[in-house]
Protein backbone atom coordinates (compact mmCIF):
# COMPACT_ATOMS: atom_id res chain seq x y z
CA UNK A 1 0.00 0.00 0.00
CA UNK A 2 1.40 3.38 -1.03
CA UNK A 3 0.76 6.33 1.25
CA UNK A 4 2.07 9.87 1.53
CA UNK A 5 2.81 10.45 5.19
CA UNK A 6 3.97 13.92 6.25
CA UNK A 7 4.87 14.65 2.66
CA UNK A 8 7.00 11.50 2.21
CA UNK A 9 6.05 8.58 -0.03
CA UNK A 10 5.92 5.37 2.02
CA UNK A 11 5.16 1.78 1.07
CA UNK A 12 3.55 -0.22 3.85
CA UNK A 13 1.82 -3.58 4.18
CA UNK A 14 -1.99 -3.38 3.96
CA UNK A 15 -3.42 -1.99 7.20
CA UNK A 16 -6.98 -2.39 8.48
CA UNK A 17 -7.36 1.10 9.94
CA UNK A 18 -5.63 4.27 11.09
CA UNK A 19 -4.95 2.87 14.58
CA UNK A 20 -2.84 0.13 12.96
CA UNK A 21 -0.94 2.72 10.93
CA UNK A 22 -0.12 4.84 13.99
CA UNK A 23 1.05 1.70 15.77
CA UNK A 24 3.07 0.53 12.72
CA UNK A 25 4.89 3.88 12.75
CA UNK A 26 5.80 3.45 16.42
CA UNK A 27 3.76 6.44 17.62
CA UNK A 28 1.73 6.88 20.79
CA UNK A 29 -1.81 7.75 19.62
CA UNK A 30 -2.39 9.85 22.77
CA UNK A 31 0.36 12.27 21.74
CA UNK A 32 -0.47 12.94 18.09
CA UNK A 33 -3.21 14.30 15.88
CA UNK A 34 -3.93 12.84 12.45
CA UNK A 35 -5.31 14.26 9.23
CA UNK A 36 -6.40 11.90 6.45
CA UNK A 37 -6.79 13.56 3.05
CA UNK A 38 -7.06 16.98 4.73
CA UNK A 39 -9.76 15.85 7.19
CA UNK A 40 -8.97 15.59 10.89
CA UNK A 41 -9.70 12.17 12.30
CA UNK A 42 -10.85 12.19 15.94
CA UNK A 43 -8.66 9.98 18.11
CA UNK A 44 -11.71 7.95 19.10
CA UNK A 45 -12.25 7.03 15.44
CA UNK A 46 -8.75 5.73 14.58
CA UNK A 47 -9.83 2.09 14.83
CA UNK A 48 -12.76 2.54 12.49
CA UNK A 49 -11.11 4.82 9.91
CA UNK A 50 -9.81 2.86 6.90
CA UNK A 51 -6.47 3.56 5.27
CA UNK A 52 -6.56 3.32 1.49
CA UNK A 53 -3.89 3.24 -1.19
CA UNK A 54 -2.97 6.79 -2.21
CA UNK A 55 -4.10 8.40 1.05
CA UNK A 56 -2.32 11.54 2.15
CA UNK A 57 -1.75 11.37 5.90
CA UNK A 58 -0.46 14.11 8.19
CA UNK A 59 0.60 13.20 11.72
CA UNK A 60 1.51 16.08 14.03
CA UNK A 61 2.36 16.63 17.67
CA UNK A 62 3.21 19.44 20.05
CA UNK A 63 6.75 20.77 20.01
CA UNK A 64 8.40 23.76 21.64
CA UNK A 65 7.26 27.14 20.35
CA UNK A 66 6.74 30.73 21.40
CA UNK B 1 -7.57 45.74 31.20
CA UNK B 2 -9.04 44.56 34.50
CA UNK B 3 -10.17 46.57 37.49
CA UNK B 4 -7.75 44.97 39.94
CA UNK B 5 -6.59 48.39 41.09
CA UNK B 6 -9.99 48.76 42.73
CA UNK B 7 -10.06 45.36 44.39
CA UNK B 8 -10.26 45.22 48.19
CA UNK B 9 -7.07 44.43 50.12
CA UNK B 10 -6.45 40.77 50.79
CA UNK B 11 -8.21 39.51 47.66
CA UNK B 12 -5.91 37.41 45.48
CA UNK B 13 -4.68 39.24 42.40
CA UNK B 14 -5.81 37.05 39.52
CA UNK B 15 -6.63 37.61 35.88
CA UNK B 16 -9.16 35.85 33.69
CA UNK B 17 -9.11 35.04 29.98
CA UNK B 18 -11.99 33.27 28.22
CA UNK B 19 -13.46 32.24 31.58
CA UNK B 20 -10.22 30.70 32.88
CA UNK B 21 -8.62 32.36 35.90
CA UNK B 22 -4.87 32.44 36.51
CA UNK B 23 -2.61 33.71 39.28
CA UNK B 24 0.65 33.86 37.32
CA UNK B 25 0.96 36.79 34.94
CA UNK B 26 3.95 35.29 33.14
CA UNK B 27 3.33 33.04 30.13
CA UNK B 28 6.40 31.40 28.69
CA UNK B 29 7.20 29.86 25.34
CA UNK B 30 8.74 26.43 24.91
CA UNK B 31 10.98 27.10 21.89
CA UNK B 32 14.75 27.48 21.59
CA UNK B 33 15.66 25.67 24.83
CA UNK B 34 18.68 23.39 24.78
CA UNK B 35 16.41 20.53 25.83
CA UNK B 36 12.92 19.93 27.18
CA UNK B 37 14.21 19.26 30.72
CA UNK B 38 15.69 22.80 30.91
CA UNK B 39 12.46 24.10 29.48
CA UNK B 40 10.40 22.37 32.17
CA UNK B 41 12.71 23.65 34.92
CA UNK B 42 12.44 27.19 33.54
CA UNK B 43 8.65 26.96 33.46
CA UNK B 44 8.67 25.96 37.13
CA UNK B 45 11.13 28.74 38.05
CA UNK B 46 8.95 31.24 36.17
CA UNK B 47 5.92 30.14 38.16
CA UNK B 48 4.13 29.89 34.81
CA UNK B 49 0.67 28.39 34.57
CA UNK B 50 0.40 28.73 30.78
CA UNK B 51 2.97 27.74 28.16
CA UNK B 52 2.78 28.30 24.43
CA UNK B 53 3.40 25.32 22.16
CA UNK B 54 3.71 24.79 18.41
CA UNK B 55 2.30 21.99 16.28
CA UNK B 56 4.53 20.25 13.73
CA UNK B 57 4.86 17.00 11.83
CA UNK B 58 6.21 14.09 13.91
CA UNK B 59 9.65 12.80 12.99
CA UNK B 60 8.82 9.47 11.35
CA UNK B 61 12.45 8.44 11.03
CA UNK B 62 12.90 8.53 14.81
CA UNK B 63 9.60 8.16 16.68
CA UNK B 64 11.47 7.60 19.95
CA UNK B 65 12.96 11.13 20.07
CA UNK B 66 12.07 13.21 23.18
CA UNK B 67 8.57 14.67 23.16
CA UNK B 68 7.56 17.98 24.70
CA UNK B 69 4.57 16.48 26.53
CA UNK B 70 6.83 14.04 28.38
CA UNK B 71 8.65 16.95 30.05
CA UNK B 72 6.36 19.98 30.03
CA UNK B 73 3.26 18.12 31.00
CA UNK B 74 -0.21 19.18 29.88
CA UNK B 75 -1.68 18.23 33.27
CA UNK B 76 0.72 20.70 34.95
CA UNK B 77 0.49 23.63 32.51
CA UNK B 78 -2.28 25.03 30.36
CA UNK B 79 -1.07 24.56 26.79
CA UNK B 80 -1.64 27.52 24.51
CA UNK B 81 -1.15 26.19 20.95
CA UNK B 82 0.15 28.78 18.51
CA UNK B 83 0.02 29.25 14.76
CA UNK B 84 3.68 30.14 14.33
CA UNK B 85 4.73 29.69 10.72
CA UNK B 86 1.24 30.36 9.37
CA UNK B 87 0.90 33.09 6.76
CA UNK B 88 -2.80 32.71 5.92
CA UNK B 89 -6.04 32.36 7.86
CA UNK B 90 -6.66 28.93 6.36
CA UNK B 91 -3.23 27.67 7.53
CA UNK B 92 -3.99 28.97 11.02
CA UNK B 93 -7.39 27.27 11.18
CA UNK B 94 -5.97 23.96 9.93
CA UNK B 95 -3.10 24.07 12.44
CA UNK B 96 -5.31 24.88 15.42
CA UNK B 97 -7.91 22.26 14.51
CA UNK B 98 -5.10 19.71 14.68
CA UNK B 99 -3.92 21.20 17.99
CA UNK B 100 -7.45 20.95 19.36
CA UNK B 101 -7.56 17.28 18.38
CA UNK B 102 -4.09 16.61 19.82
CA UNK B 103 -4.84 18.24 23.14
CA UNK B 104 -8.48 19.02 23.45
CA UNK B 105 -8.10 22.74 24.12
CA UNK B 106 -9.91 25.53 22.38
CA UNK B 107 -7.95 28.42 23.94
CA UNK B 108 -5.32 29.28 21.34
CA UNK B 109 -2.78 31.89 20.31
CA UNK B 110 -3.23 33.28 16.82
CA UNK B 111 -0.26 34.73 15.02
CA UNK B 112 -0.26 35.36 11.29
CA UNK B 113 3.07 36.72 10.18
CA UNK B 114 3.99 38.74 7.15
CA UNK B 115 7.57 37.84 6.35
CA UNK B 116 10.42 35.91 7.88
CA UNK B 117 12.81 38.85 8.25
CA UNK B 118 10.96 40.94 10.83
CA UNK B 119 8.15 38.49 11.72
CA UNK B 120 5.75 41.38 12.17
CA UNK B 121 2.09 40.40 12.14
CA UNK B 122 0.00 40.71 8.99
CA UNK B 123 -2.93 42.46 10.67
CA UNK B 124 -5.40 42.25 7.79
CA UNK B 125 -4.91 38.48 7.57
CA UNK B 126 -4.82 38.17 11.38
CA UNK B 127 -8.24 39.79 11.65
CA UNK B 128 -9.62 37.53 8.90
CA UNK B 129 -8.14 34.42 10.60
CA UNK B 130 -9.59 35.51 13.95
CA UNK B 131 -13.10 35.57 12.48
CA UNK B 132 -12.60 32.09 10.94
CA UNK B 133 -11.38 30.69 14.28
CA UNK B 134 -14.19 32.23 16.32
CA UNK B 135 -16.73 30.78 13.85
CA UNK B 136 -15.07 27.40 14.47
CA UNK B 137 -15.52 27.64 18.25
CA UNK B 138 -12.03 28.72 19.31
CA UNK B 139 -11.22 31.25 22.01
CA UNK B 140 -8.43 33.28 20.58
CA UNK B 141 -5.61 35.27 22.14
CA UNK B 142 -4.27 37.38 19.31
CA UNK B 143 -0.66 38.37 18.67
CA UNK B 144 -0.80 41.77 17.01
CA UNK B 145 1.03 44.95 16.16
CA UNK B 146 1.02 47.77 18.72
CA UNK B 147 -1.67 49.59 16.73
CA UNK B 148 -4.60 50.69 18.93
CA UNK B 149 -6.92 50.87 15.89
CA UNK B 150 -6.35 47.24 14.90
CA UNK B 151 -6.43 46.20 18.58
CA UNK B 152 -9.93 47.65 18.77
CA UNK B 153 -10.98 45.79 15.61
CA UNK B 154 -9.69 42.51 17.05
CA UNK B 155 -11.62 43.08 20.25
CA UNK B 156 -14.81 43.91 18.34
CA UNK B 157 -14.37 40.71 16.32
CA UNK B 158 -14.33 38.72 19.58
CA UNK B 159 -10.68 38.26 20.55
CA UNK B 160 -10.31 36.73 24.05
CA UNK B 161 -7.12 38.71 24.62
CA UNK B 162 -5.09 41.32 22.76
CA UNK B 163 -1.35 40.59 22.63
CA UNK B 164 0.62 43.45 21.09
CA UNK B 165 4.34 43.08 20.51
CA UNK B 166 6.79 45.12 22.54
CA UNK B 167 9.38 44.65 19.76
CA UNK B 168 9.89 42.03 17.00
CA UNK B 169 9.88 38.36 18.05
CA UNK B 170 13.23 37.25 19.42
CA UNK B 171 14.75 40.74 19.15
CA UNK B 172 15.00 41.37 22.90
CA UNK B 173 14.73 45.11 22.36
CA UNK B 174 12.13 45.83 25.05
CA UNK B 175 9.01 47.96 24.84
CA UNK B 176 9.42 50.18 21.77
CA UNK B 177 6.16 52.12 21.89
CA UNK B 178 4.87 52.75 25.39
CA UNK B 179 2.43 55.37 24.14
CA UNK B 180 0.61 52.94 21.84
CA UNK B 181 0.63 50.17 24.43
CA UNK B 182 -0.86 52.59 26.94
CA UNK B 183 -3.64 53.46 24.50
CA UNK B 184 -4.35 49.78 23.82
CA UNK B 185 -4.47 48.99 27.55
CA UNK B 186 -6.71 51.96 28.28
CA UNK B 187 -9.33 51.08 25.67
CA UNK B 188 -9.37 47.27 26.00
CA UNK B 189 -12.09 45.41 27.90
CA UNK B 190 -10.34 42.06 27.41
CA UNK B 191 -6.90 41.20 28.83
CA UNK B 192 -3.88 42.84 27.19
CA UNK B 193 -0.57 40.97 27.18
CA UNK B 194 2.76 42.13 25.85
CA UNK B 195 3.88 39.28 23.62
CA UNK B 196 7.36 39.41 22.08
CA UNK B 197 10.24 41.82 22.45
CA UNK B 198 11.06 41.41 26.14
CA UNK B 199 14.83 41.06 26.52
CA UNK B 200 15.47 41.28 30.24
CA UNK B 201 13.67 41.63 33.55
CA UNK B 202 13.26 45.42 33.45
CA UNK B 203 11.38 45.13 30.12
CA UNK B 204 8.84 42.83 31.75
CA UNK B 205 8.48 45.21 34.69
CA UNK B 206 7.86 48.13 32.31
CA UNK B 207 5.13 46.17 30.51
CA UNK B 208 3.41 45.39 33.80
CA UNK B 209 3.79 48.96 35.11
CA UNK B 210 1.94 50.14 32.00
CA UNK B 211 -1.00 48.06 33.19
CA UNK B 212 -0.74 44.92 31.07
CA UNK B 213 -2.57 41.92 32.48
CA UNK B 214 0.33 39.57 31.73
CA UNK B 215 3.51 39.16 29.69
CA UNK B 216 4.38 36.40 27.23
CA UNK B 217 8.02 35.67 26.47
CA UNK B 218 10.25 32.94 25.10
CA UNK B 219 13.69 33.97 23.83
CA UNK B 220 14.52 36.23 26.80
CA UNK B 221 14.50 33.14 29.02
CA UNK B 222 15.58 30.46 26.56
CA UNK B 223 18.63 32.37 25.30
CA UNK B 224 19.80 33.67 28.69
CA UNK B 225 23.12 32.22 29.82
CA UNK B 226 21.23 30.67 32.76
CA UNK B 227 17.63 30.19 31.59
CA UNK B 228 16.37 28.94 34.95
CA UNK B 229 17.77 31.94 36.84
CA UNK B 230 16.36 34.30 34.19
CA UNK B 231 12.97 32.60 34.53
CA UNK B 232 13.09 33.38 38.24
CA UNK B 233 14.14 36.98 37.48
CA UNK B 234 11.18 37.34 35.11
CA UNK B 235 8.80 35.99 37.73
CA UNK B 236 9.97 38.67 40.16
CA UNK B 237 9.97 41.41 37.50
CA UNK B 238 6.39 40.67 36.47
CA UNK B 239 5.31 40.67 40.11
CA UNK B 240 7.26 43.88 40.84
CA UNK B 241 5.77 45.63 37.81
CA UNK B 242 2.29 44.48 38.71
CA UNK B 243 2.60 45.67 42.31
CA UNK B 244 4.04 49.01 41.17
CA UNK B 245 1.06 49.42 38.81
CA UNK B 246 -1.39 48.62 41.60
CA UNK B 247 0.47 50.85 44.06
CA UNK B 248 0.33 53.84 41.71
CA UNK B 249 3.63 55.53 40.99
CA UNK B 250 4.59 59.01 42.19
CA UNK B 251 4.34 61.89 39.72
CA UNK B 252 7.37 62.80 37.64
CA UNK B 253 8.67 66.31 38.37
CA UNK B 254 10.98 68.65 36.55
CA UNK B 255 12.87 69.67 39.70
CA UNK B 256 14.05 68.10 42.94
CA UNK B 257 11.74 67.81 45.92
CA UNK B 258 13.59 67.25 49.21
CA UNK B 259 12.75 64.19 51.25
CA UNK B 260 13.96 65.81 54.51
CA UNK B 261 12.07 68.89 55.73
CA UNK B 262 13.79 72.21 55.03
CA UNK B 263 12.25 73.80 58.13
CA UNK B 264 13.86 73.50 61.58
CA UNK B 265 17.40 73.48 60.21
CA UNK B 266 20.04 74.44 62.80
Amino acid sequence: MNLTINGEARTLPPLPHLAALVSELGLDPRKVAVERNLEIVPRSAYDRTPVADGDRIEIVHFIGGG
Amino acid sequence: MDDASQRPAGVEDTWTVAGRTFTSRLIIGTGKYKDYATNAAAAEAAGAEIVTVAIRRVNLSDPSQPMLVDHVKPDRFTFLPNTAGCFTGEDAVRTLRLAREAGGWNLVKLEVLSNTKHLLPDMEETLRALKLLIADGFEVMVYCSDDPVYAQKLEEAGAAAIMPLGAPIGSGRGIQNMLNLGLIIEQAKVPVLVDAGVGTASDAAVAMELGCDAVLMNTAIAEARDPILMASAMRHAVLAGRQAYLAGRMPKRMYADPSSPLSGLI
